[in-house]
C-alpha cells in the first residue's frame, strides 16, 4: 500500500494493481479482460481456462480488506463483446454477488462498450469529487483524470538483474492504472503513448509482493 | 585396409568397385561391413571419427540397391531418406552425392527439402519423390502431417540419419524419434543407419535406431569404423601467470596469435557468444599482419554467417572465432588446427571439436587449449588425459518430452484419422518413449484436443474430435495451418533485430539488419549505451517498431551482451577427473607452477579434498560472513543448490544475503556465521521435496522453461495465422500463463513435462540429486579465519551477486532508494 495524491485527492496505491480512495470508499480496478482466456480458445489456443476466476478471486480479496461501498471497473472488464456469454455459471454468480453487495459501475472500454446490463451500472465516464474516471486517457493533459486502457509497466535492473512489473504511472495531475486481469498484456511506460500524457517527470509505481514501489520514469 | 586389386573379393558390384579403383580409394572396412548388414536388412549403427568416409558409407547400400534395380522397374517412391541435424550439412551431402552417382553414372535422383525449398518443388516431391530426399528432422515431422505422407513414405526402404550422437538425446532428437515411430508403420520394412562420433556408450543410439519390443533392450548392430590418429594437444599455459577467474584469456591472446600464424587455417572456439565477441576484438587488436580473422555465431545475420562459411570453403580465411554453431558441419579441407578457448566442458566435446581439423584419417588433428583460469587449467588437462586415454563422457539420457509428444499428436492427426491405441503403441516403440504410461499418453491426446484441463470448458473449441469408430481426426483445417506455422522444437528467447541506422535519417527509416539480440538485453540499454555487437562498437538510439537502431562508434568500455545461451555444463565424467587431479599432489607438478602453488598452499591453509568428498569451508570477510563448498557439477546444479540452501539458511536465520555459483564451487554469504552449523542436515537431500517445489514457484529459469514447454507443445503459437494476414504477432506473457495455471491446476500435463524438462536441463535437478547422495557422510568442514585459495576464484566473480530469498523486493526497494538519494542530495 502507499498513499498519493492526485489532483489534491487522497489515494491508495494497493500491491494488486487496484486503487483504493478512502474518502469516497471507492475502489477501482481497470482492465479486467474477463475471458480473454476464452476468446483465444476459440482460434485454437487452449490457455488455461482460469483467467476469469483467478481475477475475481484477487478481486474478492480486496472487497474484503477494503469493504467499499462503491466498486469503478475502468473499462475492458470484458475482452470482447461475447465474454460475457461464455463465463460459466459459478463465475456469473460470483459478479453478480459481488456487484449486488455494492454500487458496481462498469465503466465502457474499447473492448466491451456495452459492459452487461445484468448487474451494477454502465456508464461512458463518472466525475466524483475532483477525479473523472474514465478508460481511455484523454490526449490534452486531464486534472484528476484516473483511466486504464493502457496497462502500463515499467523495469527496472539491478545487479545485472532486470524486473518487469505492472505499475501505476501518474505525475500528481493524473494517474493512468496497471491492468487488474489475469492474462492482461503490458506497455513499457517508456513508450511515447504513455509519456506524452504526463508533465516531465512522472513515476512509475511498481507492483511488488506486498507493497508498490516508487521510481522515476 | 584393402588392396586395390582384390575388387572381386571386397562384395561390391563392379560398377562400385571401378569407381573406387579409379579414383585411386580402396573401400574401408567399415563400408564393407555397412553393405554386409544393409544387404541382411538390418540397421546398424556405425561409429567413426571424422574423416573416415562415414557419410559415403551411409549411402553405399542406398546407392547399390538403386544401381541394381532398373529405373523403369521401380516405381517413382522415395528410396532413402536422410535426416541430418543442420541444414548446411544436408545440402553439403546431397552435392558429394551428386560425383559418385555422377561418375558412375547412375540413374539417381538427389534433393535436397529444406526451410529453404520453394513451395513449388516441395509440392513435386510430394507427387514424385525422389530416390534419395535429404532433410532435416523437422521438415522430416512437417511431411509427415500431410495426407499424402502414407503415398510418399511407402516404399522407403533405408534412413540415414548423420550426427546422430548429436540429436538423439536432445528434443530434436524426441521429435526424430516419434517421426520414425510413425515412418515405421508407414513403410515397416525400412532398414536405418546411425552416423555417430565416437561415443563412450553407444547402447543408447542403437536402441534409438530400431523399434523397441514391448520388453524393450532391442539394439541395432554396430560397426565401428578404425580409429583416427591420436590428436596433438597442447595446452596454453605460462609459469609466469595463470589468472585466478574470468573466461578471457586477454593474457593468452598472443599465443593464439601466434598459433594461427602458424597455421593454414585455424578455428577458434569459445563457449559463449559474448566471449566470441570480446575474443574477435582481442584478435584483432594483435592482427598487425591484418591475417583475414572472421566471426561466427548463432546472433549473426545469416547472411553474413552464410559469406563467413563461403570464404571458408574458398581458404580465404586464416582464422575463424566461433561458438557451437560450427562443431557440427560441413567440412573445411584447409583447417589444420583448433583453438579452444576456455574450458572444454567435456571430453566427447573437446573430441568433437577437434575433430573438425584436418579431415584425414591418418594425420594427427593439431589442438592447442587456452585455459582462461587456474580451474579451466585443470580441466584442459584433465580433458586432454581423457582425449588421450581414449576415454569419453556418459551422458544422462533424459526422457522423450510430452511436449515434444504433443507436437507430434496433432503432425499425426492432420495427416489423417488415429486410432489412439495404435498410436500409443507406436509412439511407446521409441526407445526415449518407452517409460510413456497410457494413462500420460491419453491426457497428452486431451491436452492436444482441449487444453487437457480439469475444467473442461473448452469442449465446444475442440482442435481434434473423436469420431464415432474411435478415432481422432483434427476438427477444423485451420488445425492443420496452425499446426505447419509452429512445428518444430527449436524455441529462442524472444529477439529483436539490430539495424544499423541510416546517416542523416530519422530512427526507423531503414537501415541494415547486423542480426538479433535477446530482447532482454536491448530492453536495459539506454540511449547513448555503447556494446559490442558482429565485431562492433555499436551505440544505441532507439527502438522502433520491433528493431533496435545502431550507430557505429568507439568506445574502449562497451558492453558485452552476455546471452543466456550456449552454456553448456562441465560434464559428470570430466568434473569427476579434475577431482581426482586435484587430491593427487603428484600430479600437480606438471601443473604450470602458479597452479601447483595454489594447490600447495590451499592443503596447507585449509585442505584438498579426496575425490569423492565435498569441502564445506566457512570465513569472515569484511562485514559478512562465507560458507563456500565444491561440488564440480557445473554452474546449473550449482545455482538450484544455492537457492535451495539460501532457503534453508534463511529458516536456520543465517540472514543469507546472496550466493555465487560457478562450474566448480558454490559461494554463499550471510550476517551470521555459518561454521557452527551441522552440514549433513544442510545438505540433505530432503532439500529436493518441499524447498525445491517452494522454489520453483518463482523461480526465472523454471518460468523459461514452461515457455518452451508451452511454444513446442502448441499452447502458445509462436505464429498464428493472423499475423501472417495482418504482420502482427499476438504474444502472451507465458509468465502469467504459468501463474495461473500453477494456481488452478497444478497437476496439468504441461507443468510435469516443464517439470521433467527443468530436472534435465536448466535446473540440473538430476545432477543435483546424484551429489547429495554421493556426499552423504562424506562432507569435510574447515573452519577458516580468512579465504582460502581455492575460493579466491569464486569470490572474484561475486560482482554479479545474485541475492537470495525476498530478491525481487530487494531490487525494487534498491530501485526507489536510489531516487529518494537522488531527490534528497543537496549538491
Amino acid at each position: 500500500m502507499r498513499e498519493i495524491c492526485v489532483n489534491d485527492e487522497e489515494l491508495v496505491l494497493d500491491a494488486s494493481g487496484a486503487l483504493w480512495w478512502p474518502a469516497e470508499r471507492t475502489l477501482v480496478a481497470a482492465d479486467l479482460h474477463f475471458e480473454k482466456g476464452s476468446f483465444y480458445a476459440l482460434s485454437g489456443q487452449f490457455l488455461p481456462p482460469y483467467d476469469t476466476r483467478s481475477t475475481l478471486k484477487r478481486l474478492a480479496a480486496l472487497i474484503a480488506h477494503y469493504a467499499p461501498a462503491r466498486i469503478i471497473a475502468l473499462g475492458d472488464s470484458f475482452h470482447d463483446r461475447l465474454a460475457a456469454e461464455r463465463l460459466d455459471d459459478f463465475e456469473r454468480a460470483t459478479i453478480a454477488e459481488m456487484a449486488d453487495r455494492v454500487e458496481w459501475i462498469w465503466i465502457a472500454g474499447n473492448h466491451d462498450p456495452a459492459p452487461p446490463a445484468w448487474c451494477g451500472k454502465a456508464l461512458e465516464e463518472i466525475a466524483l469529487g475532483r477525479l473523472v474516471f474514465r478508460h481511455e486517457p484523454s490526449i490534452w493533459r486531464a486534472r484528476g483524470e484516473i483511466a486504464g486502457h493502457l496497462h502500463p509497466c515499467a523495469s527496472v535492473t539491478r545487479h545485472g538483474r532486470t524486473l518487469r512489473r505492472r505499475c501505476f504511472a501518474s505525475d500528481g495531475a493524473r494517474m493512468v492504472l496497471p491492468a487488474f486481469g489475469a492474462y492482461a498484456g503490458g506497455l513499457d511506460v517508456r513508450e511515447h503513448v504513455l509519456r506524452a500524457l504526463f508533465a516531465d517527470t512522472f513515476r512509475a509505481y511498481l507492483l511488488g509482493r506486498q507493497r508498490v514501489y516508487a521510481v522515476a520514469a | 585396409m584393402l588392396a586395390l586389386d582384390q575388387r572381386d573379393d571386397i562384395g561390391l558390384p563392379p560398377v562400385f568397385a571401378d569407381w573406387f579403383m579409379a579414383r585411386g580409394w580402396a573401400p574401408r572396412a567399415h563400408q564393407l561391413a555397412l553393405v554386409a548388414h544393409a544387404g541382411r536388412g538390418e540397421s546398424v549403427l556405425l561409429v567413426a571419427p571424422t574423416g573416415g568416409g562415414k557419410t559415403l558409407a551411409g549411402f553405399l547400400p542406398s546407392l547399390i540397391d538403386l544401381a541394381g534395380t532398373p529405373k523403369r522397374a521401380r516405381a517413382q517412391r522415395l528410396h532413402t531418406l536422410y535426416v541430418s541435424p543442420l541444414k548446411a550439412l544436408a545440402v553439403d551431402v546431397a552435392r558429394n552425392l551428386e560425383t559418385p552417382v555422377a561418375e558412375m553414372g547412375l540413374p539417381i535422383r538427389v534433393e535436397t527439402r529444406t526451410g529453404d525449398t520453394p513451395p513449388a518443388r516441395r509440392a513435386r516431391q510430394r507427387h514424385s519423390p525422389p530416390d534419395i530426399l535429404l532433410t532435416t528432422p523437422e521438415q522430416f515431422s512437417l511431411m509427415l502431417s500431410s495426407p499424402e505422407a502414407p503415398r510418399m513414405f511407402a516404399g522407403v526402404r533405408a534412413v540415414v540419419l548423420d550426427e546422430l550422437h548429436a540429436i538423439h538425446n536432445s528434443k530434436r532428437g524426441d521429435l526424430l524419434a516419434l517421426a520414425l515411430s510413425r515412418l515405421q508403420t508407414l513403410a515397416p520394412n525400412h532398414r536405418r543407419i546411425g552416423l555417430s562420433a565416437t561415443v563412450a556408450d553407444p547402447a543408447p543410439l542403437q536402441r534409438y535406431l530400431v523399434p523397441q519390443p514391448r520388453t524393450g533392450g532391442a539394439l541395432s548392430s554396430l560397426v565401428r569404423g578404425a580409429p583416427g590418429a591420436m590428436p596433438e594437444i597442447a595446452i596454453s599455459a605460462s609459469d609466469a601467470h595463470v589468472p585466478w577467474s574470468g573466461h578471457l584469456a586477454n593474457h593468452a591472446m598472443p599465443d593464439v596469435m601466434a598459433a594461427i600464424k602458424a597455421s593454414k587455417t585455424a578455428l577458434v572456439f569459445v563457449n559463449t557468444r559474448s566471449q566470441a565477441e570480446r575474443t574477435f576484438q582481442n584478435l584483432w587488436r594483435l592482427n598487425d599482419d591484418n591475417l583475414a580473422i572472421a566471426l561466427h555465431h548463432g546472433s549473426l545475420a545469416p547472411e553474413q554467417r552464410r559469406k563467413v562459411e563461403a570464404a571458408m570453403t574458398r581458404g580465404a580465411l586464416r582464422a575463424v572465432v566461433c561458438t557451437s554453431t560450427l562443431d557440427l558441419g560441413i567440412d573445411w579441407g584447409a583447417v589444420d588446427r583448433v583453438i579452444c578457448i576456455g574450458a572444454p566442458k567435456g571430453a566427447a566435446r573437446l573430441v568433437q571439436r577437434i575433430g573438425r581439423a584436418n579431415h584425414r584419417l591418418d594425420e594427427p588433428s593439431r589442438a592447442l587449449l587456452v585455459p582462461s583460469n587456474r580451474f579451466e587449467v585443470l580441466e584442459c588437462n584433465a580433458a586432454r588425459d581423457a582425449v588421450l586415454a581414449g576415454e569419453l563422457d556418459g551422458e544422462r539420457l533424459k526422457k522423450g518430452g510430452l511436449d515434444v509428444l504433443a507436437q507430434h499428436v496433432l503432425c499425426v492427426a492432420c495427416s489423417a484419422p488415429f486410432d489412439p491405441d495404435v498410436l500409443f503403441a507406436e509412439v511407446k516403440s521409441a526407445s526415449s518413449y518407452a517409460h510413456l504410461t497410457r494413462e500420460d499418453f491419453d491426457r497428452v491426446v486431451d491436452f492436444v484436443a482441449t487444453g487437457g484441463y480439469a475444467l473442461k470448458s473448452y469442449d465446444r473449441y475442440a482442435r481434434l474430435r473423436k469420431t464415432p469408430d474411435g478415432k481422432w481426426r483434427i476438427a477444423h483445417p485451420r488445425a492443420a495451418q496452425q499446426y505447419r506455422l509452429n512445428a518444430g522444437v527449436i524455441v529462442e528467447d524472444p529477439m529483436i533485430d539490430i539495424r544499423m541506422q541510416a546517416k542523416g535519417r530519422p530512427i526507423g527509416a531503414g537501415g541494415r539488419v547486423l542480426g538479433k539480440m535477446e530482447e532482454y538485453f536491448v530492453e536495459n540499454l539506454v540511449r547513448g549505451d555503447t556494446f559490442i555487437f558482429s565485431g562492433e562498437v555499436l551505440r544505441f538510439e532507439g527502438i522502433h517498431e520491433n528493431a533496435a537502431f545502431v550507430t557505429r562508434t568507439s568506445d574502449p568500455q562497451a558492453q558485452i551482451p552476455s546471452y543466456n545461451g550456449g552454456k553448456f555444463p562441465l560434464s559428470t565424467f570430466l568434473a569427476g577427473r579434475v577431482r581426482e587431479m586435484i587430491a593427487d599432489p603428484k600430479y600437480w607438478g606438471a601443473l604450470p607452477h602458479p597452479v601447483g602453488e595454489w594447490l600447495r598452499i590451499q592443503q596447507y591453509r585449509s585442505l584438498v579434498p579426496e575425490p569423492g568428498q565435498l569441502l564445506v569451508e566457512t570465513f569472515p570477510r569484511g562485514s559478512k560472513e562465507y560458507l563456500v563448498c565444491y561440488p564440480f557439477e557445473g554452474r546449473l546444479a550449482h545455482q538450484t543448490l544455492g537457492m535451495l540452501l539460501t532457503r534453508r539458511l534463511e529458516r536456520l536465520r543465517m540472514r543469507p544475503l546472496g550466493f555465487l555459483a560457478n562450474e566448480y564451487a558454490l559461494a554463499i554469504w550471510a550476517l551470521r556465521d555459518m561454521s557452527g552449523l551441522d552440514m549433513a542436515p544442510l545438505f540433505d537431500e530432503d532439500m529436493l521435496g518441499d524447498d525445491l517445489d517452494a522454489w520453483l514457484a518463482e523461480s526465472a529459469l523454471y518460468k523459461r522453461t514452461f515457455r518452451n514447454c508451452a511454444i513446442i507443445s502448441g499452447l502458445i503459437e509462436r505464429r498464428n495465422l493472423n499475423a501472417e494476414k495482418t504482420g502482427r504477432q499476438v504474444t502472451f506473457s507465458s509468465d502469467l500463463i504459468y501463474d495461473v495455471l500453477r494456481e488452478h491446476e497444478p497437476d496439468h500435463i504441461l507443468l510435469r513435462a516443464t517439470y521433467e524438462d527443468a530436472a534435465t536441463g536448466l535446473l540440473d535437478i538430476a545432477r543435483l540429486s546424484e551429489m547429495l547422495k554421493r556426499i552423504k557422510g562424506r562432507i569435510v568442514t574447515k573452519k577458516l579465519d580468512r579465504v582460502s585459495p581455492l575460493a579466491v576464484p569464486a569470490l572474484l566473480e561475486i560482482s554479479k551477486e545474485m541475492v537470495a530469498g525476498e530478491a525481487h523486493e530487494d531490487i525494487l526497494r534498491e530501485a526507489e532508494e536510489s531516487l529518494i538519494e537522488e531527490a534528497m542530495r543537496l549538491a
